[in-house]
């Protein structure tokens, strides 16, 4: 009896073993991917949405997305992993990161590369060209997939603004206009009339790019490695020096280096923010009050604003994978491309409709009319024949010297410098580090 | 006459040294000399290619104002933060050495914050004082005086002392109580008969016996503030506003890990690691002979 048993008991084994070996194999049939980013809230879960949609879209790839902190430490754990060599196939590059790794050849697989092995169809100028510039190399290869890419905008709180005895649709094109509008505001009491996010990126990249005054020089680092930053003109010192003194006179508040503000902003607390266009997702799910979107405001001494550049990210395709993943990069990545997904991105988002297949479905949609200024950001970026200064930066250590560009704009604010010492300080401790990133990559 | 133990020859001893040998070599010479070999070197981020640049990277930061000023913030920092934990867990102690009723109670309270991790203990203040939301911050704000300590580098750097010094007090707490219960009553008791006051008796015969206790927890406080207080500083100030909270400790993480500039960072390490063998010196050589045991 119990042999009997025992018999019909090895039997299950074995097939359970059999059974086990098959579904592996399965398994093992779907090619598993990894892809770092630096999605959390609501775009998080728009990001997730894509993954999902993809990995239900077929059968043999399975892509497995990770969060890894903000921009820069998904940066930072990418590039301590592929020294490690535990890199994920895919990985979200910020837009300050690109140079770092544009230079650093061999440690990624470039996009036009990826895609013929692959055999993927790709069309590269499917891209618009003020984004897709940004990842390309002078001789026109892309190396880079345009993921997610803003550009500055102003939020406006119409109820504040109507709580300061202003008219919501003012006029606020010019910072002279916004200076009087703050003026009223704490005049009349209100406690953050304005508020920024991302200072480096907002007041004085864009803002160099918009006033079409270089930022550095060999355009912004495009034509070289020998690049110098200059953003200590005096119409930098001018710009600069304003916020100080509206910091100083409590009409701007200081939240934070990143998007710390938008809190601010989206609990009704700050009346005029400048932000990234990619604001939307967030302030449409949390803002209790009506909210405007304006054009970045600029000095009225240049006729008419340059264009604004991008901010964002770009995937990368790290080295050193199989044949097989790299296929299934590929084909996600050609996914992610697609029209449909393109346009539900740019709408749910705000981030620029980065193919111009999107940007053209988005309008003949009827979303534009539907939600006011959300076109705002396409128009500001695209407005005029790209120039020098309105390209885009690429300089190495980027991220480095955006964090002493917003300790000296620290500097400024709490009163400690004058916009002049501390622009001209900044520019110098950079340039140290442009040439030390110049001797790492010659 | 001194005891000595002799082994016959060499193996068994060689044995019983060698697991702390083994420990010493991969936990300290090793990285000790890995750090020593990078600093002379300028690599890429990604490890693809590197350059011997010789003392280069340790002319770079002597040379960069900020890494000097770190040094001054890492000393009124760890002074700060080792002497207002040292006071007040010495108050305290002495507070609940006199209790009577319920001495567990008080003391069990007492010790809590030292097992808060320094991270969590660094979010908590946050919490407290953040500009949005914080209670402290709200409070002083009702009070008229305006806190922003992600601006202000005087503030930013009282938070990070007082975060770092919470959990601390708790330690010291712990072993001054530990030393006052070890002097005898009967010394103190004596004096009191002689018509010593309080202070009188604790400035002449407490302190004195305790500073054995007093030099071991300088030297450990010092260690903690120096390196311990990572968790703190990242996740309250990350080092700013303008690097006013950048202790030497995490100036070697930020740049090494946020800006990837690995061979500053080496050297950056070596400086630390030659730092603290002075240090270390420095205390048992003089300080300790100024010790009772």
């Amino acid at each position: 009896m119990g042999e009997i048993k025992m018999k019909h008991l090895k039997a299950i084994i074995a097939s359970i073993a059999l059974f086990a070996m098959f579904a592996g194999t399965s398994l093992q049939a779907k090619v598993e991917i990894q892809w770092w980013h630096a999605f959390g809230g609501r775009l998080g879960e728009l990001l997730d949405e894509q993954v999902n949609k993809f990995n239900a879209s077929q059968n043999k790839y399975t892509v497995v997305h990770t969060r890894k902190g903000n921009y820069s430490e998904t940066l930072n754990a990418g590039i301590a992993a592929f020294r490690a060599g535990q890199h994920p196939n895919i990985l979200m590059v910020f837009e300050v990161g690109t140079a770092s790794l544009m230079a650093a050849k061999g440690a990624y697989v470039p996009m036009y590369q990826l895609m013929k092995d692959a055999g993927q169809k790709f069309n590269p100028k499917g891209f618009v060209s003020a984004v897709s510039g940004y990842y390309t190399t002078t001789d026109g290869k892309m190396l880079s997939m345009p993921y997610n890419s803003s550009t500055p905008v102003l939020w406006v709180n119409k109820d504040l603004m109507k709580k300061a005895g202003l008219d919501p649709e003012m006029d606020l094109s010019t910072w002279k206009r916004v200076g009087n509008a703050l003026d009223a505001a704490k005049a009349k009491g209100i406690d953050m009339p304005f508020c920024t996010c991302w200072h480096s990126w907002v007041h004085l990249e864009n803002f160099s790019a918009y006033h079409n005054i270089p930022f550095a020089t060999k355009s912004n680092g495009f034509a070289g490695l020998d690049t110098e930053l200059a953003f200590n003109s005096p119409v930098h010192i001018k710009h600069i020096q304003t916020l100080g003194k509206w910091a100083q006179e409590g009409k701007f508040k200081y939240m934070g280096r990143r998007n710390e503000a938008g809190k601010n902003f989206r609990a009704g607390e700050c009346m005029l923010m400048t932000e990234s266009s990619a604001g939307y997702a967030g302030i449409k799910k949390q803002a209790k009050f009506e909210f405007g979107i304006r054009h970045l405001p600029y000095y009225g001494a240049t006729e008419a604003p340059q264009n604004t550049i991008i901010g964002g990210s770009s995937l990368w395709a790290l080295s050193g994978k199989s044949k097989e993943e790299n296929k299934a990069t590929a084909a996600f990545l050609a996914f992610l491309s697609r029209t449909d997904i393109q346009a539900k991105w740019h709408q749910d988002t705000g981030y620029l409709g980065v193919t111009t297949a999107a940007a053209k479905k988005t309008k003949s949609s009827g979303f534009y009319k539907a939600n006011p200024g959300t076109d705002l950001a396409g128009i500001q970026m695209m407005r005029n024949k790209v120039t020098q200064n309105s390209k885009g930066l690429r300089l190495g250590s980027f991220d480095q010297i955006r964090g002493i560009i917003d300790e000296e704009m620290e500097g400024v604010y709490s009163g400690k410098k004058t916009a002049q010492v501390a622009l001209d300080s900044a520019v110098r401790r950079g340039n140290v580090l442009l040439r030390r990133f110049e001797r790492a990559n010659k | 006459m001194e005891k000595r133990v002799f082994f016959k020859g060499w193996w068994l001893p060689a044995l019983l040294v060698a697991p702390q040998l083994l420990i010493s070599f991969v936990f300290f010479f090793y990285p000790s000399g890995q750090a020593i070999w990078n600093s002379l070197f300028l690599p890429d981020p990604f490890g693809l290619k590197t350059e011997f640049v010789g003392l280069d990277n340790f002319r770079f930061l002597l040379s960069d104002p900020y890494y000097l000023a770190s040094f001054k913030t890492t000393i009124i920092f760890s002074t700060a933060v080792s002497v207002s934990s040292m006071a007040l867990g010495l108050y305290l102690a002495a507070l609940a050495d006199r209790l009577i009723k319920g001495a567990g109670v008080y003391q069990t309270l007492l010790i809590w914050p030292y097992a808060i991790a320094p991270a969590i203990a660094g979010v908590l203040w946050l919490f407290m004082f953040n500009g949005n939301i914080g209670l402290a911050s709200y409070y002083l704000k009702a009070l008229g005086y305006e806190w922003n300590h992600t601006l202000k580098g005087d503030q930013a750097m009282f938070l990070v002392i007082l975060a770092s010094s919470w959990g601390r007090i708790s330690y010291n707490f712990l072993f001054f109580l530990a030393g006052l219960q070890a002097i005898p009553k009967s010394i103190i008791e004596a004096a009191a008969i002689d018509g010593a006051s309080f202070w009188k008796r604790f400035g002449t015969i407490v302190i004195p016996l305790l500073s054995p206790i007093t030099f071991f927890l300088l030297v450990v406080n010092i260690v903690y503030a120096f390196f311990d207080t990572f968790g703190v500083i990242h996740t309250i100030t990350s080092g700013g506003p303008e690097q006013s909270t950048t202790i030497l400790v995490y100036k070697v993480f930020s740049d090494g890990f946020v800006s990837q500039d690995l061979g500053s960072s080496a050297a950056q390490s070596v400086i630390l690691l030659v730092l603290v063998g002075i240090l270390t010196v420095i205390q048992f050589k003089y300080i300790e002979r100024k010790v009772h045991y």
